[in-house]
């Protein structure tokens, strides 16, 4: 798809343009913006077209599509077990989060339930991911408000985390690791201490970052009181997360939710924050991470024995039924409709992932900000392209 | 939200025998009682898959006016719209091999939850927030129309999901303020994933898998042994 090519974009931003004089006592005129689609606060390829008064957003509308893999028409030629390397790659920095609902869903679905060693692993890997993930927007954050220092130090954390999930599953970013009825193997030698010594770093991190970056007075005059989203309206899109919590809505489906996964053994609190602005979003993100940490040091204490997997037939067919199972992802809930029919593979799958909610809030939001408010905003929303496009 | 009881499930317990008693849910009954008197007539039919999930089939006439009741009642988390294209794919899964002679597939369409008459249904999925208690919504789409009412006036987070829908399977949504493509270039033909469109990508080139595959077992338990 070119962008030119586009007529139909190009025919909505014409009729859009007729509104463009709005200020009529001053007679300025609009002016069309087009924000990517490689912008570095984009995280992959959002184009957001945006009509400007001045400084000031009269509409925004991003463009999606630049990454559109089309991955619930590919489950449908693929067997169950070949599906978690596609899910793999839709948020692709907490990677091994996507396959879980997924499988959770098919053994939902086969009515087998994966034994507590490997539940307890999963969540472990599950957290890590989400480790793996948040970190790197909170050093990412601070490159798109122009301080350069905090990046460093996150790719730097962020690396001991991704050699844990390497050492774990063999693969850094793309693990492909869960299966129905358990895990591929056992965690390596030697994985739980160093897991501990990596936690311990990356509270350390958290400080650091709290200190260089949300203390900072810029960062605090640039995201306070910026792309404030109220509750009701949080709802009404469907948000969820940390956007979610941070509008000081106490729900996260770890908690609230019955899954087999081992977080009702751990002890954590939920994160909220009333503001609901740019700043809260990433401040409920950093405490979370902080979380994160301490759920995996309580889980590495009460790992199980037991076996890894379950006994599931070599071939699986999956009866016929409908199923749906969301998980609290990195970016926000993330859930799987499928359809079985007794196939081998799904006979339908719909994605629903965090960042397509998220994001489909931004028309709404960037209505009269103004122009550097539009990074700060989309940064602090938080989306992964894959996770929007599928 | 009343605690959940936990699932008691053996290996495999659902292929091999069926429960006796139907298992009850003290949560899940009440609540679809509650949302079927007050959607009343609109309701085709529900079912309830104890300690699992809610599911209803409403008319399409009622569909937008069922949005407004759940939304009354609770169900104000905006999950997801999407659709099911029931047809069984005339493609298989796109492993055949493209020399032979084509293979002859069954048409015959089987539904799933909660039934239904059509070859489309729009599902949509909405949560009481605060709990996990969440009901999946489905409405027949009729095959000469291909079109329902909106929901973007009740959740503002359908608009995006319906402008997906729409350009996915071609059904389109009364109301909607702006149904532009939100994937696909404008001049693209065809509704992606319907059935009948192929996955050209298994049409140009055999699939690999057709020619190392290991044959299939027999249903017969002594199969059975460790995926790893």
């Amino acid at each position: 798809m070119s962008l030119l090519g586009d007529r139909q974009q190009l025919a909505y931003i014409a009729a859009q343009a007729a509104d463009a004089r709005v200020n009529v006592e001053l007679e300025t005129e609009g002016m069309t913006l087009n924000i990517g689609p490689q912008h570095p606060a984009t995280h992959g390829t959002l184009r957001i077209i945006a009509r400007l008064d001045g400084e000031q957003v009269l509409w925004a509308d991003p463009s999606c599509g630049y990454m559109h893999r089309g991955y619930e028409k590919l489950t449908e030629v693929r067997s169950y077990p070949q599906v978690t390397s596609l899910v793999n790659r839709i948020d692709w920095l907490g990677s091994f989060a996507n396959e879980v609902p997924f499988i959770l869903a098919a053994e939902k679905l086969m009515g087998v339930e994966a034994p507590s060693r490997a539940q307890h692993i999963r969540t472990i890997l599950f957290e890590l991911s989400r480790i793996a993930n948040v970190t790197l927007f909170l050093g990412d954050l601070g490159v798109q408000l122009g301080a350069v220092t905090p990046v460093f130090f996150a790719f730097r954390d962020r690396e001991y985390v991704l050699n844990l999930i390497e050492g774990a599953t063999g693969g850094r970013f793309h693990p492909n690791f869960d299966r129905i009825g358990g895990l591929k193997d056992d965690l390596p030698a030697g994985f739980i201490d160093e897991t501990r010594n990596v936690m311990k770093k990356l509270r350390g991190f958290c400080d650091q970052i709290e200190d260089l970056l949300f203390g900072n007075e810029i960062f605090q005059s640039r995201t306070r009181g910026i792309g404030v989203i109220p509750k009701d309206v949080a709802l009404q899109y469907g948000m969820s997360g940390a956007n979610l919590r941070a509008s000081g809505v106490d729900w996260d489906l770890r908690r609230d939710q019955k899954l087999p996964l081992a977080y009702d053994k751990v002890d954590f609190k939920v994160i909220t924050h009333p503001d609901g602005d740019s700043f809260a979003r990433c401040w409920v993100r950093l405490q979370e991470v902080r979380e994160s940490t301490r759920i995996v040091d309580q889980l590495l204490e009460t790992i199980p024995t037991g076996p890894i997997m379950a006994k599931v037939p070599k071939i699986i067919k999956v009866p016929e039924g409908e199923a749906w199972v969301s998980t609290e992802n990195p970016l926000g809930e993330m859930g799987y409709y499928v359809v079985s029919q007794g196939d081998m593979g799904p006979f339908r799958v719909k994605i629903r992932s965090a960042s397509f909610n998220n994001i489909s809030i931004t028309p709404w939001l960037l209505k009269g900000v103004y122009v550097p408010d539009i990074i700060t905003i989309l940064a602090s929303l938080y989306f992964i392209l894959g996770d929007i496009d599928r | 939200m009343a605690k959940l009881q936990k699932r008691e499930v053996s290996p495999l317990s659902s292929t091999t025998d069926t429960p006796t008693e139907t298992p009850r849910d003290d949560v899940r009954d009440p609540e679809i009682a509650r949302v079927c008197a007050a959607l009343g007539s609109a309701v085709v039919d529900s079912l309830v898959k104890p300690n699992d999930d809610m599911w209803i089939r409403v008319t399409a006439d009622a569909w937008r006016s069922t949005g407004d009741t759940l939304k009354s009642l609770g169900y104000t988390y905006f999950g997801f719209i999407s659709a099911i294209d029931w047809l069984p794919s005339p493609y298989g899964r796109g492993e055949d091999d493209p020399t032979a002679p084509p293979v002859e597939r069954s048409s015959v369409i089987k539904q799933g939850y909660a039934g239904g008459d059509t070859r489309f249904q729009v599902i949509a999925r909405l949560v009481q927030p605060f709990t996990t208690l969440g009901i999946n919504i489905k409405v027949d789409v009729d095959d000469s129309l291909m079109a329902i009412d909106s929901w973007s006036q009740v959740f503002a987070g359908a608009n995006w999901h319906e402008r997906e829908t729409h350009e996915m399977f071609g059904i389109s949504f009364n109301g909607h303020p702006d149904l532009r493509n939100m994937y696909l270039p404008k001049d693209f033909e065809g509704y992606p994933l319907r059935k009948d469109f192929p996955l050209l990508a298994r049409m140009v080139k055999p699939w690999p898998g057709i020619v190392d595959v290991e044959p299939l077992p027999g249903d017969d338990s002594e199969e059975e042994g460790d995926a790893s």
